[in-house]
């Protein structure tokens, strides 16, 4: 009898777990439909994905910063080229360049451009040829605020380099409420909430910083946070949390997580008519200040933080694409070109406005999509 | 005695062919797989030590900063400096933090399971706090930040109007709880588990008829436990803390999500700031450079040796107290 009942245990156990099994097969098979049925199922029917040589598996890595762009990317494109494999892994930049270099991933994501050690370095890997940057991710990085009863807050560079260098300490410092003559400012603390790991979005908000308030920035712009004072968190996400937590707080994170949160975000006087709210729309406005400062066919960027034009987001950030221009391995070359053919892609770079980050503009990106035909 | 005298003669009259044979074989082989196992604990021992000095190593000799005293860890830096001063202080502080609060708690709970509480109350309770330790550590992590830290701002700020004055307490820095204090309470939280069942263990392999024996002399239960159960636990009470000491020490995760780390020494616990061993290696470790990796190793390399330091000392306690310990009783 007991040993029976056992059985029958054990037989209900099993149906369970094959049914639950079942279950996730088919949600698997059902998410898969669904993204190829928007994607189009038929290989280059219904999207313009052009799989040409592309075959088996690609793996990259890099910067986390454009994590979710490449999922979308991935997910649509291997659902139009079936039979190719791309695995990004999102780690860092840093850990993306040394994998590069060390010729373990096809192309290496990274949201700042290689160092003249690192090009030196990727000669060994490209035969004939050495380490380029293709810009192909863009995002503001918003400035988010917890100061109950204030909306709409408007800063300027100089007194948000104020602010996280703690030398303004109170919400209705004189200097806040010259920019806010409407709001009504508390006598809250500020604490302002920085990363406490490197980060590219550290070094980009100093670059910006640098740039554009040059007497209240005196660092240099480094994944490492320089200046005394504020609290740490850890992770884009961390900021946030402490941000939306604590009342008084600010901090810089990718537009995302704001819009996630329900975080309010900082609109930036640049001197343009009226002040800029942070957007894909406005940070591509900006991004289309840039020149491109990389020679031969690197493409890195020169960005303009101190843009005055209408509507242009200064605090952006560009995350590359690290490829060989030359001497890329024979069996992942046909798959590179043919995945960045498709995200630099007027159809790849749309679906970049959806997931909070701004498409590179369109005179940046035909450079790109050049470069990426011209891969060997 | 008469037992051994009684099972001399035995081993000579099983020595029957086959039999005696088997038996020695079986004996030669656990020799031999025990004796492998300690070698090769010693081995792993070894083999980790030299890597860390190797990789250190290299990392120490182009470091511009004093390893011991600099204030800061900049080895991406032209010219690289970085130093362990700080990281040293945030560990040692955070963890004695962390002691001070769960042992007394876990002996206290230990002592409940094992001696005061009924006994269907006891076996649930001793589930429970074993439970605690199945919970992954980043959890603990969110939960201190999401739950915690907020909570003890009050907190914070009684302790720095109550005891303000002796300096510890005090409260200059304005700002959310992610302090050393707050690292220490749930590393505390984090280690109570571990205490706790270890101790409850030791409690209860108290010689029965040492209790009865202070029983029947009249003690009351806190005496029987004053005078019996504690000094005979003590060196299994400090094996425990021992362990935990150890989880506290090496605590990553949890830590780098609490704490709000810079590099800077401060005896004030309640402002934010500090930084620990392993903290800081999860947080540099993904964007660091060769030689930020190497540093960060030679920054583990350090902690290994604290936690040697600190289970050698456990160790010598317990070896001085050996009239206590169980193996003798």
């Amino acid at each position: 009898m007991k040993l029976s009942r056992k059985n029958g245990l054990r037989a209900t156990a099993l149906g369970a777990l094959a049914v639950s099994g079942a279950l996730v097969l088919t949600a698997c098979g059902s998410d898969d439909n669904t993204g190829a049925s928007a994607g189009g199922k038929k290989t280059g029917a219904a999207s313009n994905i052009k799989c040409d040589d592309a075959k088996g598996q690609l793996l990259a890595s890099g910067s986390s910063a454009q994590k979710n762009a490449m999922d979308l990317w991935v997910k649509n494109y291997m659902a139009a080229c079936t039979g190719v494999e791309i695995n990004y892994k999102s780690s860092s930049s840093g850990e993306g360049i040394v994998a590069f270099n060390q010729g373990t991933v096809g192309f290496a994501g990274s949201d700042s451009a290689l160092k003249p050690d690192e090009v030196t370095e990727s000669r060994k890997i490209c035969k004939g040829g050495q380490g380029i940057n293709l810009p192909m991710v863009g995002g503001p990085i918003a400035i988010g605020y917890n100061v109950p009863g204030v909306k709409d807050l408007v800063l300027d560079a100089p007194t948000i380099a104020k602010i996280f260098n703690d030398k303004i300490k109170k919400w209705d410092d004189p200097a806040i409420a010259k920019l806010n003559p409407n709001a009504k400012l508390p006598s809250t603390a500020i604490q302002a909430f920085h990363r406490s790991e490197d980060s590219g979005t550290t070094q980009n908000l100093g670059k910006y910083l640098g740039k554009a308030a040059k007497a209240d920035w005196p660092y240099e712009a480094e994944k490492k946070w320089p200046a005394p004072g504020g609290q740490a968190a850890s992770g884009s996400s961390g900021v946030a949390a402490q941000v939306k937590q604590a009342e008084g707080a600010i901090g810089y994170f990718e537009l995302s997580y704001a819009t996630s949160q329900n975080i309010p975000t900082v609109q930036i006087d640049t001197g343009a008519a009226a002040p800029v709210a942070a957007t894909s729309e406005n940070a591509s406005k900006a991004i289309a200040a840039a020149k491109v400062k990389g020679t031969g066919k690197d493409l890195a960027l020169d960005l303009d933080y101190t843009t005055k034009a209408d509507g242009a987001y200064p605090i952006v950030l560009v995350t590359y694409e690290v490829v060989c221009d030359k001497g890329n391995k024979a069996e992942s070359l046909g798959t590179v070109k043919s995945f960045l053919t498709y995200t630099a892609s007027e159809e790849g770079q749309k679906v970049l406005s959806d997931a909070g980050y701004a498409p590179i503009p369109a005179e940046i990106n035909a450079k790109v999509r050049e470069t990426v035909n011209g891969l060997s | 005695m008469a037992i051994t005298t009684d099972n001399a003669p035995a081993p000579p009259a099983a020595k029957k062919p086959g039999s005696a044979g088997t038996g020695r074989a079986g004996d030669k082989i656990f020799l031999g797989l025990s004796r492998g196992s300690g070698i090769l604990l010693l081995v792993i021992m070894a083999s980790i030590a030299v890597f860390l000095t190797y990789r250190a190593s290299l990392a120490l000799s182009v470091n511009e900063g004093n390893f011991l005293t600099t204030f800061d860890w900049n080895p991406a830096g032209d010219p690289p400096t970085f130093g362990i001063a700080v990281l040293l202080f945030g560990t040692i502080v955070s963890s004695v933090i962390a002691m001070v609060i769960a042992v007394p708690i876990a002996v206290g709970i230990a002592l409940f399971i094992s001696h005061y509480a009924p006994r269907r109350l006891a076996a649930p309770l001793a589930y429970v706090v074993d439970l605690l330790a199945a919970v992954p550590s980043i959890i603990y992590g969110i939960w201190g930040a999401l739950f915690l830290v907020p909570y003890l701002e009050g907190l914070n700020l009684w302790l720095d109007e109550f005891l303000g004055w002796t300096y510890v307490f005090e409260k200059t820095e304005i700002g959310v709880a992610r302090s050393l204090f707050t690292v220490g309470i749930l590393l505390a939280i984090m280690i109570l588990p571990i205490v706790t069942s270890v101790s409850r263990e030791v409690f209860l392999q108290v010689p029965r008829m040492n209790e009865e024996a202070a029983l029947a002399l009249g003690a009351t239960r806190w005496e029987v436990i004053r005078l019996s159960v504690l000094p005979f636990g003590r060196s299994g009470v400090i094996s425990a803390s021992m362990l935990g000491l150890g989880r506290a020490l090496g605590e990553t995760m949890a830590v780098a999500t609490v704490l709000s780390p810079s590099f800077v020494i401060s005896l004030h616990l309640l402002n934010p700031g500090g930084g620990t061993f392993a903290q800081n290696i999860a947080a540099k470790f993904d964007e660091a450079n060769e030689l930020g990796r190497d540093a960060l190793i030679a920054s583990g390399l350090v902690l290994f040796v604290l936690t040697l330091l600190v289970n050698g000392a456990a160790r010598l306690i317990i070896a001085r107290r050996k009239e206590y310990s169980g193996a003798n009783a």
